[in-house]
Order: structure tokens, then C-alpha cells, then sequence
């Protein structure tokens, strides 16, 4: 018997912050433009240590001004995935649960766009009106999740293939809306179609918005931790989580909540990037098990390392162009998502 | 029905008072709709009876005669259209999820895992109600999960996958779970229903020696009319969602009541130890 101790779930949290440290490193170096790491650690010592105001001007603006804020989103927006992902598992009991494939993303998107459409004629304030579209996306998410999971109950228990075909037919309705409103409403906008249907990273927001980005991922990531082990017994069934002293419905309406949350949060600021919340808990699991304590803050790093990784890739491969990061993620996710539906069904 | 199992019981018995009852069922009934406009699907009739510490109850009928609603009143998941379950004074489907479980253990025919645990990883959730919801287990959950599998004799099974146990050693893994719990009552839904004969003979027998060591009082629904005389010491007998006799096995088990409940020609006859024992008379 060797249950989970602080220690070691800090040791494994700790791993996981070396390898994000070392994806982030690599991140900053590679672009269009080349960085030297060396000049950058030597200029980044020099500012620290106050021998210097500002890092050197002709790399400084790109790795600060550019490189830098976007990783910060890749790491928010994995991480967000991951949670959200990790959450609807537990919470569905199916594996194959994710904010993508369940069309979740898709409703944020479409939440997103309306308060987009909405802004103008509302005249809010610059910073309500920076907060109105995370806001869409997450009322767009919670009557996703609503609707996902009416459709997927039956005999007051969720059947999991309902469940996952309700989810990816109600995503490609959306996807179809998003396109409709893409082309007729708002045509010209600057966030075009493939941001909200593939996920990009690429737009730089206020300062604000980076705030409001890890301060919501905190509190959400939180609340949905002190559930933890409520999600745990979970996994075994609505039923017997309650017969060992689970309050389903009181969990059930934190992590929905907080989860779709996380998701209308991610999409907002990256449009709908798929199969991270799929592929990342997958593996987290294999290496570190099924305790959600554990579970929770690795899949929230996993998914910070992914899509730092994912973003990178999008950025260099073609470079100078970009490809969508949704799309990297989903050359890798779909076929996972195959092999995962195969061996369940076997 | 408490007139009709006052009959039931034996002469001698001493009658029961409410101070030495731990779980009293007094007029408990219930009704099932899908509609709430139509007529109920399902009723289960006024039901009334008690068990102390240390005794074990069967709850015996045919197929939809009301025993797994029963069953779900008592662990408090349903709560009774009219009449009260006690638990101790209390009444069990008041109490907070968290409080009935450190109070009431429920074990369900089967329990099926999404991802792969651990034999100690799942009778260590059995510790869940006696601690903060987010923690780390404690030295004491830890050895209280050790004694609890050794009860049931599966302290080797400890390091095993869920998933590559047999039935029979699952069974005795999810029964270590409700031992954890450390309850005062002990539910189990046709805890038999998937094991071979050896291995019913070994669980019932681990049930006994539990109830009579840690004063759990246990209620067993089943199917098993011979497991139920051999191992229980009050029979509550259902027919059609009407509970219609409550007492030992001797009083309870007449060949014509049996026969009639279960639709099939049956004998009884009673051995040495005074339990009977049903023989069921196929093609005749």
C-alpha cells in the first residue's frame, strides 16, 4: 500500500516545471527570427541583477513584445484544456470525454462570436468590454455541457456512446452557425473563420486580459481541485460515489461550472484547439495513474507543455507562414482518439 | 404490516423493543411513477420491521417484488413516501451524503471501474467519509484498509489490478471497501449473484463472523432461499411490492407460502440444526 503523499505529488508537479521551463526556453529561441540563447540569458542576468534597464532592442522586442506573451497563452490555454478535459472524464465517466469532441469548444466559440457581434452596440467600457467575450464563450460552453449531457442521459444514467455522438453532432451544428455568422455578420473581421474553428495563438491581447487569463484559471483549477477525491470515487459511478459519502449533485455543479469556465476562457483568447484535453490526461495517466490529486496539477502542466510544444511547431515548420495550432494537435489527437475508441470497443 | 410480522414471529421471541433496535422500519412505503400524473408503476405497501447489532436480515422474493427498492429506502438513496427508516434514532435519509456514509455501507451487485486502481487503492475510498473532502490518507486509514482486507481474507489480493481479479476475489475486495466505511449497518444488493458455490459459502460465512465480531447489523437482499436459512437470522419475505411476513426462517419457510410466493412446486424440510432447507420440485 503506498498512498499519495504532499511529497511526492510536489516531486512529480516539479518534473513536469523543469520540462515546461525547458519547452518554454526552446520556444523563445525558435521563430522566423533566430534569438542566441546565450545573448538572451547574459542580457536577461544583466536586467535582473540592475546592470541594465532593458534587454538589448533588436531581439528584446520580438522575445517580449511577441514571443513571450504568446507563450503565456499557449501555457493558460493548455493548461485550461487539460483541466477541462480531465474534469468532463470523470464527471461523463468516459474516457473519450474532452471539450472538443464534445462540442464544448465549439459552443464557446459561438458564445465568443456573439459577444463580438454584441460589443459595439453596448457601449461598454474598455474593460468590460475586453471581459464581454470570455464571458460569451463561457455561457456558450455551460449550455453546450447542458445540452451534451441531457442528450447523452438515459434511464437517469449517462450513456457514453449517446453521450459522444450527441456531443459531435451538436459541435458540427455549431461549427456550421460559427461559419454562417463568420460570412454573414461580421465578414472582415480580423479574427477570421480558421481562428475559431481550428485555434490560433497568434493575436496579442491587453495586459488585462492576461490577468483576468490566469487569475480565472486559478480560481476554476482550485475549486475543481477540492473535488478531487470526490472525482475519484466518481469514476466507480454516480451511485456509489454517493453511497461513500460523495455529494453528486453539489460536485457535479462546481466542476461543470468551472470546467466550462476553463474551456469559454481558453477559446476566447485561441479559438477551439482540439484534442488537447483528450491526449494530454491520456498520458498523464499512463505515467502518473488515476488519482485525481496527482492527476489535476500534472494534466494542467502536460497540457501547458503541449501546447507550448504544438504552438512552437506551428510557428517554425512553415516558416514564415503559421499553421493553425488546432491543426498540429489534431494530426495528433484523431488518431489517438481512434485508438482509444478501438481498444475501448474491443 | 406490523400486525401480520407480529404473527410471524416465534412464540418465544422475546418482543422487540425500539431501544434495542439499531435499524427500524416503521410503515415505510413507496411509490414509483414515471409520470407524475399517472398511476404509479411500482408501490411498495407500509413495511415495518427491526434489526439489532450483530444480526443478519435477508430480504427474500421473487423478481420485482419490491426487495432492491427496499433495499435503496434503507440506505436512504430514496426517501420513503410515507413512514421513516431509524438508524440508530436517526433518520437515514436526512443525514448528509458524508454522515451516511460513515454511518450506513452499501454493496452493489457489481462495481465497474473507468480506469484501472489497485486492489488498497479502492478499499482505501471506503476511508473517504471520515476525512476532509480534499486530504492525503492517514496512517490510520491506512492500517484500518489492511485490517479490512485481511477481514475478508484478501490481504494478498492488496497489490493486484481490479481489473485482473476474479469475481469472487472482487467481491471480497468491494466488501473490504464497506468494512473501511466502518458502518453500523452493512447493505448488500445479491451479493452472490456472479460467484460460484464455494465462493457464496465463503462470503456469507465471512458475513456472519463480521456481523458477530464488529456488531455490524447486515441486510442482505437475495434470490438464494437455502443461503438465506443457512446464514440469516430474520427473513423478510416480499411478494408483488407488499412485505409479507418478517421472522426466522423456521416460521417464515412453510411449503404453501413458498410455493405461492415463488410460483413453483417446492418441499421443505428442516436438519439437525433446525434451519430448513427448500428443495424446488422441477417438472412436476
Amino acid at each position: 500500500m503506498r498512498p499519495l503523499t504532499l511529497r511526492r505529488l510536489f516531486f512529480q508537479c516539479f518534473v513536469l516545471v523543469l520540462i515546461l521551463l525547458v519547452v518554454v526556453i526552446v520556444a523563445l529561441k525558435f521563430g522566423a527570427v533566430p534569438v542566441s540563447l546565450y545573448a538572451l540569458g547574459r542580457d536577461l542576468l544583466a536586467v535582473i541583477f540592475g546592470q541594465r534597464s532593458e534587454i538589448s532592442s533588436d531581439y528584446g522586442l520580438i522575445v517580449m513584445n511577441i514571443r513571450l506573451p504568446r507563450i503565456l497563452l499557449a501555457i493558460f490555454v493548455g493548461a485550461s484544456l487539460s483541466v477541462a478535459g480531465t474534469s468532463f472524464q470523470a464527471l461523463l465517466r468516459n474516457p473519450l470525454a474532452d471539450p472538443y469532441v464534445l462540442g464544448v469548444s465549439s459552443g464557446a466559440s459561438v458564445g465568443a462570436v456573439l459577444a463580438l457581434i454584441a460589443a459595439p452596440f453596448l457601449s461598454l467600457p474598455p474593460v468590460l468590454a475586453a471581459l464581454l467575450t470570455p464571458m460569451g464563450a463561457f455561457l456558450g460552453a455551460t449550455a453546450t455541457i447542458a445540452a451534451v449531457y441531457f442528450l447523452g442521459r438515459r434511464d437517469g444514467e449517462i450513456d457514453s456512446n449517446t453521450l459522444l455522438l450527441g456531443g459531435v453532432i451538436i459541435g458540427s451544428f455549431l461549427s456550421a452557425i460559427i461559419t454562417l455568422l463568420m460570412s454573414t455578420v461580421i465578414s472582415g473581421n480580423t479574427r477570421g473563420m480558421v481562428f475559431w474553428l481550428m485555434g490560433n495563438l497568434s493575436t496579442s491581447f491587453q495586459r488585462s486580459v492576461y490577468w483576468f487569463l490566469g487569475i480565472g484559471f486559478f480560481v476554476a483549477t482550485g475549486a475543481i481541485y477540492t473535488t478531487a477525491t470526490d472525482l475519484n470515487l466518481l469514476l466507480s459511478g454516480e451511485k456509489e460515489a454517493m453511497h461513500l459519502g460523495v455529494d453528486v449533485r453539489r460536485v457535479r455543479l462546481v466542476v461543470y461550472i468551472a470546467a466550462s469556465f476553463l474551456t469559454g476562457l481558453a477559446v476566447s483568447v485561441s479559438g477551439s484547439i482540439a484534442y488537447v484535453g483528450l491526449i494530454v490526461p491520456h498520458v498523464m495517466r499512463l505515467i502518473f495513474g488515476s488519482d485525481h490529486r496527482t492527476l489535476l496539477p500534472t494534466a494542467a502542466l502536460g497540457g501547458a507543455i503541449t501546447v507550448v510544444f504544438a504552438d512552437t511547431l506551428a510557428r517554425t515548420v512553415v516558416a514564415p507562414t503559421e499553421v493553425a495550432v488546432g491543426a498540429v494537435t489534431a494530426i495528433v489527437g484523431a488518431p489517438l482518439f481512434i485508438y482509444l475508441l478501438r481498444k475501448r470497443l474491443a | 404490516m406490523s400486525s401480520s410480522s407480529a404473527l410471524a414471529r416465534n412464540p418465544g421471541d422475546p418482543g422487540r423493543s425500539n431501544a434495542d433496535a439499531r435499524l427500524s422500519v416503521e410503515q415505510v412505503s413507496y411509490a414509483y411513477s414515471a409520470n407524475p400524473s399517472q398511476a404509479p408503476l411500482f408501490t411498495l405497501e407500509a413495511t415495518s420491521f427491526q434489526a439489532k447489532p450483530g444480526e443478519i436480515l435477508a430480504i427474500l422474493g421473487p423478481n420485482a417484488s419490491g426487495k432492491s427498492t427496499l433495499l435503496k429506502l434503507i440506505s436512504g438513496a430514496l426517501a420513503p413516501l410515507s413512514g421513516r427508516i431509524l438508524l440508530n434514532g436517526f433518520v437515514t435519509h436526512s443525514l448528509t451524503p458524508r454522515t451516511r456514509a460513515q454511518r450506513i455501507a452499501v454493496v452493489q451487485q457489481e462495481s465497474t471501474l473507468l480506469f484501472p486502481a489497485r486492489a488498497w487503492e479502492f478499499v482505501l475510498q471506503g476511508r473517504h467519509s471520515h476525512g476532509r473532502s480534499l486530504r492525503f490518507e492517514s496512517e490510520d486509514d491506512v492500517i484500518i484498509a489492511k485490517n479490512a482486507l485481511a477481514q475478508v481474507g484478501a490481504a494478498d489480493l492488496s497489490d493486484r489490478w481490479m481489473d485482473q481479479i476474479s469475481g469472487g476475489e472482487k467481491q471480497r475486495v468491494i466488501l473490504a471497501r464497506a468494512l473501511a466505511q466502518q458502518p453500523l449497518l452493512l447493505l448488500l444488493d445479491e451479493p452472490t449473484l456472479h460467484l460460484d458455490i464455494a465462493a457464496q459459502i465463503g462470503l456469507l460465512d465471512s458475513l456472519r463472523r463480521l456481523a458477530a465480531e464488529n456488531r455490524y447489523t447486515v441486510v442482505v437482499v437475495t434470490h438464494e432461499l437455502n443461503l438465506a436459512a443457512e446464514y440469516a437470522d430474520q427473513v423478510v419475505l416480499m411478494q408483488r411490492g407488499r412485505c409479507l411476513r418478517v421472522g426466522p426462517p423456521a416460521s417464515i419457510y412453510q411449503r404453501e407460502l413458498l410455493e405461492q410466493v415463488f410460483q413453483t412446486p417446492l418441499t421443505v424440510e428442516f436438519g439437525s440444526s433446525g434451519r430448513p432447507r427448500v428443495t424446488v420440485m422441477s417438472g412436476t
